[in-house]
């Protein structure tokens, strides 16, 4: 059938227009003047053309901050990712359980950001928090807020906690969906258990994972209220991810010039990430469409 | 507008992204065309290319600034021919 080609149909989109244009677009321009100038405050500005990019780009400060991002990230991939899979393989398929463990699994999903970082902050305590006690009873010198390892460990697992469950509900979507077909031509063939995941289970779960890596990387490469809530980028500068050392930049020293420019780099980081992520869905759509 | 900090260059990188997005909205309403598959092995559409290209401009400038002390003049040169190559190519 010919589509109909109308565009007077975008009129409609206008008013989400409007709305991104005065949430998005705006600051973004905004962002964009003043990393080009430098300011005292009291909205006097100077120019300052592209000195703050040059400065950024020479310090260590943003590049310690990206590597400490990229190295959170890909931690809690491989962590998060091959977990979410075995929880997905080993939940009930149907029945009662099964809703039982779909309802527990979407629970840490519903709690909010700073919820989290709350409860983790306090249950990790050693004074008071039930983890960070039995820690320290057991004799394991354990303090997030001044031992490198101990705050890594305690910001990892919390995320782990978190969102693992994500990957989960979408690898057991994905094993929802295989047909009952493959598995019985699997067993008239004897494969075993590995051969069942390696050729049937993990290709048919290959899309939803893709999706799942996608979104957490992106999720955790822009994480900002969990660590900030537990160790507020501490001890030192240990867990200080991009997103906290730009709120430090910018509010905290109120050094909006480089702020500035740090978002900028930052958003363009992102946005191409976005785009492979809308290119892997499109194209996983399209690979869907035609089989 | 002043808390905006609006500046002549700015204003001027803007005006030139929207007139190239106009353009090209323009273009796409004149002459529609059919996604072609490129060295990326993937469909791209003319807004597509110029996504991409753009945004490979905005690093090879970031990459310029921070690897060169040669005039940004001459990486704005090169991100340029880079986006007509995409054009080309993708």
């Amino acid at each position: 059938m010919e589509k109909t080609v109308n565009h007077k149909a975008w009129f409609l989109v206008l008013p989400v227009l409007i709305l991104v244009a005065f949430s998005a677009v705006i600051p973004l321009m905004t962002v964009v003047n003043y990393s080009v100038q430098d300011t005292f405050g009291n909205n006097v500005f100077f120019w300052a053309g592209l000195d703050w990019f040059e400065q950024l780009l020479a310090s260590d400060r943003m590049w310690n901050a990206l590597q400490r991002q990229l190295v959170f990230s890909g931690i809690i991939l491989a962590i998060e990712v091959p977990l979410g899979i075995f929880v997905a393989l080993n939940m009930p398929k149907k029945g009662f359980w099964a809703s039982v463990c779909l309802v527990l699994m979407s629970l840490p999903l519903l709690i909010p950001w700073n919820v989290v970082g709350t409860i983790w902050q306090i249950f990790a305590r050693v004074d008071i928090g039930l983890l960070g006690y039995t820690l320290r009873s057991l004799g394991i010198n354990y303090n997030y807020t001044q031992d490198f390892f101990a705050a890594w460990t305690t910001v990892i697992v919390m995320d782990v906690w978190h969102w693992t469950s994500l990957v989960a509900l979408l690898a057991y979507a994905g094993l929802q969906s295989i047909p009952d077909a493959y598995y019985q031509a699997a067993k008239i063939d004897q494969a075993s258990r590995w051969a069942v995941f390696r050729y049937i289970e993990l290709p048919k779960m290959s899309g939803v994972l893709m999706i799942a890596i996608l979104l957490r990387f992106m999720d955790s490469f822009m994480i900002y209220t969990e660590p900030f809530v537990v160790t507020g980028g501490g001890p030192g500068n240990a867990t200080t991810f991009l997103s906290i050392d730009l709120v430090k930049m910018a509010l905290g020293q109120f050094d909006l010039g480089p702020a500035a420019a740090f978002s900028i780099m930052y958003f363009l980081v992102i946005l191409t990430i976005s785009y492979v992520f809308y290119i892997v869905m499109t194209n996983l759509d399209k690979r869907d469409g035609t089989q | 507008m002043s808390w905006m900090a609006w500046t002549w260059p700015t204003m001027a990188f803007f005006a030139i992204i929207a007139a190239t997005l106009a353009v090209f909205t323009m273009l796409a309403i004149r002459y529609p065309e059919t996604p072609r598959r490129g060295i990326l092995r993937m469909e791209t559409t003319r807004g597509d290319r110029l996504f991409i290209g753009l945004l490979s401009m905005a690093f090879i400038n970031l990459a310029w600034l921070g690897l060169t002390d040669i005039t940004q003049w001459a990486g704005l040169a090169i991100s340029l021919l880079f986006l007509a190559v995409v054009f080309k190519t993708v």
